[in-house]
């Protein structure tokens, strides 16, 4: 067991083990995450291999001594073929042509326009805040029925794909990439302020910016359908049931 | 004004016979910078007139210009505002303890400034000019709102030029008694004049993000005072004082291991090794508390406009925070890896060794959780395989709480080898010297465990809990350990028993290349930064006041980005080793 002290050794175990974990996470993780992660665990090898110089020598050592130890010719022979061997498969392995659809990159929560028009009418989204959250602290009936609105309106137009939990497991969600926003998660609402979330809702996936593509979401645009206060009232309702607030600044 | 210039200089080099050479290059660059700053200000900010809104630079196109050109003044004005920062401190403990090794090392970085000023002064010559000559609209606006700062400046630029070459040319004239203190006041001077320079040039560069003190719907001047105090200044202001010292502290370490690794003697090298640890500790001080400046400007350009927030944070420059991330991972590392392979040059370092694994598993376990992205690059297979563009475990690493935790654990982590390396050659007498080890572990461990389980927490309450409550216990814990434990150290380790000295100068020439790699992650991270602050206004010059109807307009990619970032890196750190090159020639001449 000695040879498990040596720091080349121990390298090679630390990256295999890495990488068998990594691949048995379930569901697997993309390539580009993967290699992110292996790279930062060869970079932390690296660090580790040559924190000491008696820790450098002796990763050093089995190089060196296969590189110039008469003995060990045809392991020497062996290992500087299979490098290229290695790196000419690889290389061919990526030139294979495949019909898969290249990875991409969604922005999940774009930037809003500073303000939109609603009906003809402008918002400005900076200073736009919902009309109903201050019946919260002055009548609380009233709030109750806004939040009702809200409620109707959800379960009328949205549940189908956000879900009866508001947690984007809708009856429809599975058949859409994206796949519908899940409320509850921490991610989504709660990161966002209200006015943020009337644009989303007034203007749907075709009012996204080309960064988030508009194309490929399946969220409907609502102006038309909806009008403001039904969709203030929704927009209530999506954070009381969540017991999420929305996000302020004050 | 000229002529103090012309007297302060020529003096300057008579009095220092080695300093000819660079006295006789200062002199002509000052003189080049002057003439840069009388000729553009006055001339070109009245009478543009009817003139086309814009011109085109070519090959490169305008915004290229333009943007290099700010970019590398900022770098040098960075540099030269951090480094004196420190310098007159360092000057002030060698007056205080006597100890002349800090007078020379002081002396040394003054030296570096010099020359960098002038060539501060030439880039902001070069960037003045050609955003004039480009973006003759933008300039025309700007400079009807701020004409009177613009007047200034110079003016006071020149005074900087002054004082940062009587700092450094008066040095070995002024030793004694009250003119060693006055020599100081000079330094003082260099700093106070510098900071009004940047709190100007600040109130431009901070107007076109948040401006204030116009008329929203003309544009018109309606408060001079309300536009310089604009929303975005003061935490502009700090946010860039503290990133100067530790980019002053970054390439003054730079410069150390440099010459560290040109040193032929035993003394050169000691010299060397102790001053690139001296700007390596300012860096990696200063550094920390950088994350509170940056939050402060964030909270505000967020409160000032989600739109802009979001940009900044959450839209398409998302991809630059994991790239932020990786880039100060590469700066923990190499700090941490610094001072891990410092322990080989005290006696006694090795009984500390062992640790390191420790401190780097965590360090690494905290790159990969701070950048993990939000939003993950996947093909549609892979997206069908995860369910949706959301991993369900590595997803959940792509948020706030993830990674606020990782860095805070990752200072920790670093402070803990910071506590070892200054124990490295220490031993406690303390009679409760067990107890009070114990009570240090106890803090960093308590201090973990919490900072964990706020961050586990944290996913389930409000945001604004999580961002003005949770993150802010976690930077405090943070703190808290650090000072504690600190203090405790000065307890344990008075009258301690000592296994050997520090032997300066018997380091491994890798720590050296930490060391560069520090200095050139750091500027490149400027630039990036840059960038950022920047492109938050996307197609307005002035924020949703004055719009950028150019063709270049649009928001550049990010791989077009770092490109340019990686070209203004390598002009800065090219001039820097210019300047090095140009200071080291006198040196040859006081060896012959
Ligand atoms: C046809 C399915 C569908 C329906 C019906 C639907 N949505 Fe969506 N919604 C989506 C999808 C898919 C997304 C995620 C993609 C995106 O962001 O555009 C989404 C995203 C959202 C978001 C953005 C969340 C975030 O974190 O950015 C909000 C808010 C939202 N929906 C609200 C509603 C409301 C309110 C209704 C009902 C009035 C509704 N949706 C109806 C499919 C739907």
């Amino acid at each position: 067991m000695q040879f498990l002290k040596n720091a080349l050794v121990q390298t090679v175990i630390v990256l295999l083990l890495g990488f068998v974990v990594l691949e048995l996470v379930q569901p697997p993780i993309p390539l580009s995450l993967l290699m992110f992660y292996m790279s930062a665990i060869a970079v932390g090898m690296a660090v580790y291999s040559t924190s000491t110089t008696e820790r450098m020598e002796s990763f050093w050592a089995p190089i060196r001594t296969l590189l110039v130890s008469p003995s060990l010719k045809l392991l020497r022979i062996a290992v500087l073929t299979a490098i290229p061997a290695g790196a000419a498969v690889l290389t061919a392995f990526a030139l294979i042509p495949s019909n898969s659809a290249p990875a991409t990159l969604r922005v999940i929560h774009p930037a809003p326009p500073g303000s939109i028009t609603f009906e003809g009418k402008p918002i400005n989204l900076r200073e736009a805040v919902n009309p109903f959250r201050e019946l919260k602290g002055t009548d609380q009936q009233a709030f109750a029925g806004k939040v009702e609105l809200g409620r109707e309106v959800y379960f009328k137009n949205c549940f189908q794909c956000h879900g009866d939990h508001l947690d984007g497991e809708g009856p429809f969600a599975k058949a859409f990439n994206p796949r519908p926003a899940n409320f509850q998660d921490v991610g989504t609402i709660a990161q966002l302020q209200e006015s943020y979330l009337f644009w989303r809702i007034a203007k749907g996936g075709p009012g996204l910016p080309a960064e988030s593509t508009p194309g490929r979401s399946a969220m409907p645009r609502w102006e038309g359908i909806l009008n403001t206060d039904q969709i203030w009232a929704v927009i209530l309702f999506l954070y009381e049931k969540t017991g999420h607030p929305p996000r302020t600044w004050e | 004004m000229d002529k103090a210039v012309f007297k302060a200089l020529n003096g300057g080099a008579s009095y220092n016979p080695s300093g000819r050479n660079s006295g006789l290059i200062s002199l002509a660059s000052v003189l080049l910078a002057a003439w840069a700053l009388m000729w553009a200000f006055p001339a070109l900010a009245a009478n543009i007139g009817a003139g086309p809104e814009y011109r085109e630079f070519p090959l490169i196109g305008s915004r290229v210009a333009v943007w290099v050109a700010a970019e590398v003044h900022l770098m040098f004005a960075a540099f030269v505002l951090g480094v004196p920062m420190f310098a007159v401190i360092v000057e002030l403990v060698a007056m205080l303890t006597g100890e002349k090794k800090y007078d020379a090392l002081a002396r040394e970085f003054s030296k570096l400034v010099t020359l960098s000023t002038s060539i501060t002064a030439i880039w902001g010559g070069i960037l003045l000019f050609l955003l004039v000559t480009l973006y003759p609209k933008f300039w025309n606006y700007l400079s009807g709102i701020f004409a009177p700062t613009m007047w200034i400046y110079p003016v006071l630029f020149l005074l900087e030029l002054v004082f940062v070459y009587l700092y450094y040319y008066s040095w070995d004239r002024m030793t004694e008694g009250r003119s060693k203190w006055v020599h100081f006041g000079l330094g003082i001077m260099v700093n106070v004049v510098g900071t009004i320079l940047l709190f100007l040039a600040n109130t431009w560069a901070t107007f076109m993000m948040t401006p204030g003190g116009i008329n929203p719907d003309t544009g018109e001047l309606v408060s001079l005072f309300e536009a310089i105090y604009n929303f975005a200044w003061m935490p502009i202001n700090i946010h860039r004082l503290i990133a100067n010292v530790t980019f002053g502290g970054a390439v003054a370490a730079g410069y150390a291991a440099f010459k560290f690794m040109y040193s032929k003697t035993p003394e050169d090298k000691a010299h060397y090794d102790w001053m690139g640890y001296v700007g390596m500790m300012i860096a990696m001080w200063s550094f920390l508390v950088l994350p509170f400046a940056g939050y402060y400007l964030m909270r505000e350009i967020y409160a000032y406009d989600q739109t802009m927030g979001i940009t900044m944070m959450g839209g398409f420059l998302s991809w630059v925070w994991i790239i932020q991330a990786l880039v100060i991972s590469v700066l923990f590392l190499g700090l941490n890896y610094y001072m891990w392979c410092g322990l080989e040059r005290i006696e006694g370092g090795e009984r500390y060794q062992p640790y390191i694994k420790y401190l780097l598993t965590v360090l690494v376990l905290g790159v990969m959780v701070w950048a993990t992205p939000h939003s993950l690059i996947a093909t549609p297979e892979e997206v069908s395989a995860m369910g949706g563009a959301h991993h369900e475990v590595f997803g959940s690493l792509g948020v706030m709480s993830a990674k606020m935790t990782a860095v805070n654990l990752m200072i920790l982590a670093s402070a803990i080898g910071f506590m070892f390396y200054r124990r490295a050659n220490k031993i406690a007498t303390h009679p409760s010297a067990k107890m009070l080890n114990l009570v240090q572990g106890g803090i960093f461990g308590g201090a973990a465990l919490i900072i964990l389980y706020l961050g586990i927490d944290g996913y389930f309450v409000s945001p604004i809990v999580r961002v003005e409550k949770y993150s802010i216990w976690q930077v405090l814990l943070v703190l808290f350990a650090i000072l504690s434990t600190t203090g405790l150290d000065v307890i344990l380790f008075r009258n301690c028993r000592t296994t050997g000295g520090i032997n300066w100068g018997r380091m491994a020439p890798r720590s050296q290349y930490a060391l560069l790699l520090v200095a050139v992650a750091f500027t490149w991270l400027m630039g990036l930064m840059g960038y950022v602050r920047s492109i938050s206004r996307q197609h307005w010059h002035v924020n949703k006041v004055l719009e950028d109807t150019s063709v270049d307009a649009f928001s550049p990619a990010l791989g077009y980005v770092s490109t340019v970032v990686t070209a203004c890196t390598i002009i800065f750190l090219g001039l820097v080793m210019l300047i090095f090159w140009i200071n080291s020639l006198t040196e040859k001449k006081k060896a012959a």
